[in-house]
């Protein structure tokens, strides 16, 4: 556990791990964890953010190293404030990998409705 | 034919099924994250930027046809279709999901291959020249000497919890192609007054400290080998210091306490330890360099290539560059460069690896070679086949004539992976690749050693580069230092810094400058960037990377 960060209103955050079983990046989300970081829960305050990751924390059957890390709201959800949540974010950036492959399979299944 | 298969496959696999009960108590809740980070660490499992990542060893960096097929198989089945050569002679995959690990161990183990001390601070895969056994100016084929050293130190009880992970090379030609200087240990095999021995270099090492290791003793028979390897980590386990991770690493050890110091407790404690060795190793040896027997080499007429190459431009210019000189007449070791301009440094496809394997089998005595510059490496090929090896490389794209040119770039996987990383290298590697191919210079700027680094730990040995690049994470953009001047090789050197870091978009650009000011200074296209840097210094070269601004 990594708690480096202190949310406020003006800096909000997120809680964000990885996939016990296979891997993959996941947010804290309302109902759980969500591998689509847009749909992550921004925490404004401090108290309810250590909370929460105290409950991440205590999730060690489903995710790995939960961290709480600066993010800012955008148009479609929390969206990344440093280069390192932007590649965790969207996947590297030599091959179509990772968490972007999860957004054009929304974005086509979307389109297909 | 040699057997590279360890004899202990009984072993690899009781380890295999350990770690699948490991990763069963993790999955039930029986053991915690911290717990098992530890197992998991012992068996090359880490948890990356985006995915878990599984480091397998490939003993220095040999492998045989069939190991080659299961990592093939591997990756197709359980990665995204692809393998990736790290600068240890090691291969690593990217995205395996923990609940298959277990898998992946098992089929590992039934062709004697492991992950284990591939990570933690043990003594990790010995590395060593990829030409060793084939090389013509190799005075004696290192790699039963590697073999010993790996059988001795995998899973060695006193060598479980060093301060730090230890890294040895194993060099036996005359030029130093394992980087030895650069080692927690180095050793050259040398012979002096008709015997054989060992120069012993310790304490070098790359990262945020790059330090040149240092000759402890200048001549160590080769009988004394394991005995002298375990007092110099014996002492180096005691008084290597546990309070600062940074400060751990044995080239601290000996910077802080002193070379002669280190030295007299080594020697004292190898009076110890000799008598402890009654002749096992001895025989070990003797079976090795059993199994690294020279194959049963050919003799026949090379006119086939000889016409070849004169018939064909770009097969010509292929053997220029990616040919290194065998010890038997007719014979020429070949470079497979994974480095494809604008692919990835040493990432290598499951076909291609197929393929690879397929090639060793029919023209290559059944044996490849995983080298430090993330390439791979047929020692043994007879000229008159080189041709329709070309051709199936071709046909693979994997013909590429860069080797030791500036494409030929390492680079770790950067923040495109790897979770200690500050910056992305890897992109940097292939804007680069691209750029001076299309310029239409690399040919013209000849011999160049670009070495990338994501972070300052150096895994892509930028200290070690002719030009190295580390990427740093500069108030939250990604900004690069240029150095100067390294080498791994001839002369070996850590490169100077030549300055302020550049922005990413402005890396290929100073780049282009840098060597275009090399062609302009340079004495003549024999000189090769390096020498030129040598004979001007560094003026000519900031110069470039620098220009003053034009006044208005």
């Amino acid at each position: 556990m990594s708690k480096a960060f202190v949310p406020t209103a003006a800096k909000p955050g997120v809680i964000t791990a990885n996939d016990l079983r296979e891997g993959h990046n996941l947010w804290m989300c309302e109902d759980g964890w969500t591998a689509d970081p847009a749909q992550a829960t921004l925490f404004e305050d401090e108290a309810i953010a250590d909370l929460a990751l105290l409950k991440a924390v205590g999730q060690s059957n489903i995710v790995v190293g939960p961290y709480l890390v600066e993010a800012r709201r955008g148009p479609n959800g929390p969206e990344p404030t440093h280069f390192r949540e932007a590649f965790r974010q969207r996947g590297p950036s030599n091959y179509f990998h990772g968490i972007q492959t999860l957004k054009q399979a929304k974005q086509s299944e979307a389109s297909n409705v | 034919m040699f057997d590279v298969r360890p004899v202990d496959t009984d072993y690899v696999r009781h380890r295999a099924a350990q770690f699948r009960a490991q990763v069963e108590r993790r999955l039930d809740g029986s053991l915690t994250e911290e717990e098992f980070r530890p197992l998991r660490l012992m068996n090359g499992v880490y948890l990356q930027l985006h995915a878990y990542m599984l480091r397998i060893a490939i003993p220095y960096g040999t492998i045989s046809p069939d190991q080659m097929r299961m990592l093939a198989h591997l990756a197709e089945t359980y990665d995204k279709g692809y393998g990736h050569w790290t600068t240890r002679q090691n291969i690593q995959f990217n995205w395996p999901k923990l609940v298959e690990i277990p898998d992946m161990l098992d089929k590992l183990a039934s062709v004697g291959m492991h992950a284990i001390q591939t990570s933690g601070n043990t003594i990790r895969n010995v590395t060593t020249d990829a030409f060793a056994g084939a090389a013509a100016d190799e005075y004696m084929d290192p790699r039963p000497y590697a073999e010993l050293l790996r059988s001795w130190s995998t899973d060695h009880a006193e060598f479980q919890f060093l301060p730090r992970k230890f890294k040895i090379a194993i060099s036996g030609a005359q030029r130093d192609r394992a980087l030895v200087a650069a080692h927690d240990i180095g050793l050259r095999l040398i012979q002096k007054d008709g015997q054989t021995g060992f120069e012993v270099w310790v304490g070098g090492g790359l990262g945020r400290t790059p330090m040149l290791g240092k000759v402890i003793r200048d001549f160590l028979p080769e009988a004394d080998l394991l005995a002298y390897i375990e007092a110099i980590i014996s002492t180096y386990n005691l008084s290597g210091r546990r309070d600062n991770k940074y400060k751990a690493r044995i080239k601290i050890t000996v910077h802080e306490r002193g070379l002669d110091v280190f030295k007299a407790e080594v020697e004292e404690e190898f009076q110890n330890r000799r008598r402890d060795f009654h002749g096992a190793d001895r025989e070990a040896l003797a079976i090795f360099r059993d199994r690294f027997a020279a194959p049963a080499f050919r003799n026949g007429p090379t006119d086939g290539y000889e016409a070849e190459r004169a018939r064909n431009g770009a097969f010509r210019s292929w053997t220029d560059t990616n040919l290194h000189p065998h010890k038997v007449d007719g014979y020429a070791s070949v470079i497979v460069t994974f480095k494809t301009h604008g692919e990835t440094p040493g990432d290598a496809s499951a076909d291609q690896m197929r393929l690879l394997a397929d090639l060793a089998e029919q023209y290559g005595h059944d044996d490849l070679r995983i080298s430090h510059d993330q390439n791979v490496v047929l020692p043994h090929v007879h000229k008159s086949d080189l041709p329709a090896v070309y051709a199936a490389l071709q046909k693979a794209g994997l013909a590429v004539a860069n080797a030791g040119l500036t494409s030929d770039i390492i680079a770790c996987p950067g923040m495109d992976y790897c979770t200690l990383a500050t910056a992305r290298s890897i992109p940097i590697a292939q804007e680069i690749a691209t750029h001076f191919k299309d310029a239409g210079l690399e040919d013209e700027i000849g011999k160049l050693n670009i070495r990338i680094s994501g972070c300052i730990n150096a895994c892509g040995h930028h200290h070690l580069g002719h030009i190295g690049i580390l990427g740093l994470d500069r108030a939250g953009v990604e900004n690069y230092q240029i150095t100067l001047g390294g080498d791994g090789y001839d002369i070996p050197a850590i490169g100077e810094r030549a300055g302020a870091g550049f922005p990413y978009d402005q890396v290929v650009p100073a780049v282009d400058r840098l060597l275009r000011a090399y062609l302009e200074v340079r004495a003549d296209a024999s000189e090769r960037f390096i020498d030129a840097y040598r004979r001007l210094g560094p003026a000519p070269f900031k110069a470039a990377l620098y220009p003053e601004p034009a006044h208005a």
